[in-house]
């Protein structure tokens, strides 16, 4: 049997690097802002005028803002594996963005291994597949060094 | 010229699952609050709905779907959406057509039948938009957002979980004598904390249900109030702010904040700025309300709108719980109706089904569950893609 496209479950917002994804945002050519996911009109800062927003690959690693659990199966449109595993989410500041963005944690790391501060990077991961496709979604992992570097 | 405008009439279909349509529980609610004004429904000017997302196309058209239910009366009509804050968009509309004169009497009606369990977006592929997109990429919900704050202050000012069911204990009595609600049971701490977990560190009975039910106002000049009644409650504010850029805090339905990178952060936080907008405006400050009805979407959020309201600083919260000030019998009771714990949440409904319980409160009507001598009271609740809802009422 042939091997399923890796394909991402939306396209445009992150990169499917194997070894070191990246989210995909934009950032404002004036003001410095960015934005996730990516927006391609106008920026929002409302101080700002400007029109031009590059395409920018975001810091890979964050600290935990905060972290919760997902004990009940989400409700479509997410696909959820059966029987279904509970998992923890992080919300991981990334410094020199200046912004905070959700994730699933990687592995069936639970809320018991995770700590506001922690350090954590971007990793890939199956969301769900079809006859061809496996897809993927991104996830935070708690880095191996335990530094944010 | 004074901004107030009179809360002539209120009335609520009691929240429930009672598997009917939204449009009878509105007209419920409506007909109650007419008599309760002592109104006709002939003699209405506007009816400003609030709309319900998940009962087709008559939910996003709710105004003329009651005014129809109600028989055409030939009234202008509005409707209006803005999530949970839904209410306080409704209510705006009335008043800022009270206050223009361009009408005397309006009624505002928000009603809901809601689905079992998780709120889930409509159906259909759709990237661009950020409801869809979290469901479907990260399988986040409500709860999720409820989670992250809960942790946030056992982190920051060391709550704990018993903290928050301490908030669920008391929210259960207030509400044991509440007709309308749904859930007139006490619970125990123990009850709390037996509950599964649903998202760290939230158990099933920190997180409110979803419910049916429906609530009206009916809503005047203070002229028009005049000649129907003597002192009538009146609302001295609405706030219905959005954010101001950059928001650094995670908020539903989205998946990243604001960056802050290049816009310095504003005075003022937006959960902060809701009901600072409505003291500013009805001239009032937190030391004069004789109660608040907070959305307690979940336990741990009725501590935060504490200190986002004024009612203690920031990290004082628990404190202000364990010490009974936001009992009934207390300095500022907090959700003396028995909030959303006991009720569950109808959406369109819920903004309106506090000034409701104001009005009530303020009237000396609240039975079994009066604030003694209410003499002014705030509500504050927040809708997902940036809506602020806070109304002060006053006697």
């Amino acid at each position: 049997m042939p091997d399923k496209t890796k394909t991402p479950a939306v396209e445009g917002l992150f990169t499917m690097d194997p070894r070191e994804p990246r989210l995909l945002g934009t950032r404002c050519r004036a003001c410095g802002t960015y934005f996730f996911p990516a927006e391609k009109t106008f920026c929002r800062n409302p101080a700002c005028d400007e029109a031009d927003l590059e395409e920018v690959p975001l810091s890979r690693t964050g600290k935990v803002w905060s972290y919760t659990s997902a004990n009940y199966k989400p409700p479509p449109p997410f696909v959820a594996k059966e029987p279904f595993e509970p998992f923890a989410i992080a919300a991981v500041e990334l410094e020199e963005e200046g912004i905070t963005i959700l994730g699933q944690v990687a592995d069936g790391i639970g809320v018991d291994a995770l700590n506001t501060g922690m350090p954590m990077e971007l990793v890939l991961r199956e969301l769900y597949e079809d006859d061809e496709h496996v897809y993927f979604t991104w996830n935070w992992k708690p880095t191996n060094d335990g530094s944010a570097a | 010229m004074s901004k107030d405008v009179a809360v002539l009439g209120v009335g609520m279909h009691p929240w429930g699952k009672w598997g009917q349509s939204f449009v009878g529980y509105g007209v419920k609610a409506a007909r109650d609050a007419l008599k309760d004004a002592g109104v006709e429904w002939k003699d209405i000017q506007l009816v400003a709905g609030g709309d319900t997302m998940r009962n087709g196309y008559p939910g996003y058209v709710a105004g003329a779907t009651f005014a129809q239910a109600l028989g055409w009366s030939g009234a202008k009509v509005s409707s209006s959406y803005g999530a949970c804050a839904t209410g306080a968009q409704a209510i705006g509309v009335a008043r800022a057509h009270i206050l223009a004169g361009l009408c005397e009497v309006a009624l505002v009606i928000g009603a809901d039948a809601a689905p079992k369990g998780f709120f889930a977006p409509t159906g259909g592929r759709r990237p661009e938009d950020p409801d869809w997109l979290r469901f479907h990429i990260q399988g986040i919900t409500n709860p999720t957002y409820f989670g992250l704050y809960a942790r946030r202050r056992m982190d920051a000012y060391g709550a704990t979980p018993q903290d928050f069911a301490a908030v669920k204990v008391k929210n259960s009595r207030h509400g044991l004598h509440n007709r309308n609600a749904r859930y007139r049971k006490e619970v125990a701490l123990e009850d709390v904390m037996s509950s599964v977990l649903v998202a760290d560190p939230l158990h099933l009975l920190d997180i409110c249900a979803t419910s049916d039910g429906a609530a009206a106002l009916v809503l005047s000049s203070m002229d028009f109030a005049r000649k129907h009644t003597t002192d009538p409650v009146k609302i001295a504010a609405v706030s219905t702010v959005t954010p101001v850029y950059p928001n650094d805090i995670i908020e539903m339905p989205n998946l990243a904040t604001d960056s802050k990178a290049g816009v310095g952060m504003p005075d003022v936080g937006f959960k902060e700025s809701i009901a600072h907008d409505a003291y500013e405006e009805a001239g009032l400050g937190p030391e004069d309300m004789s109660l608040a009805e907070v959305y307690d979407l979940s336990t741990a959020l009725e501590l935060d709108w504490y200190e986002q309201i004024g009612l203690c600083p920031p990290g004082d919260a628990e404190k202000l719980l364990r010490g009974g000030d936001t009992r009934l019998g207390g300095r500022v009771p907090g959700n003396p109706s028995g909030g959303l714990g006991c009720f569950g949440e109808a959406v369109p409904a819920q903004a309106i089904a506090q000034v409701c319980e104001l009005t009530w409160q303020l009237r000396g009507q609240a039975e079994g569950r009066q604030v003694a001598g209410a003499k002014a009271g705030i509500t504050v609740n927040q809708g997902l893609f940036g809506h602020g809802s806070s109304v002060i009422c006053t006697v």
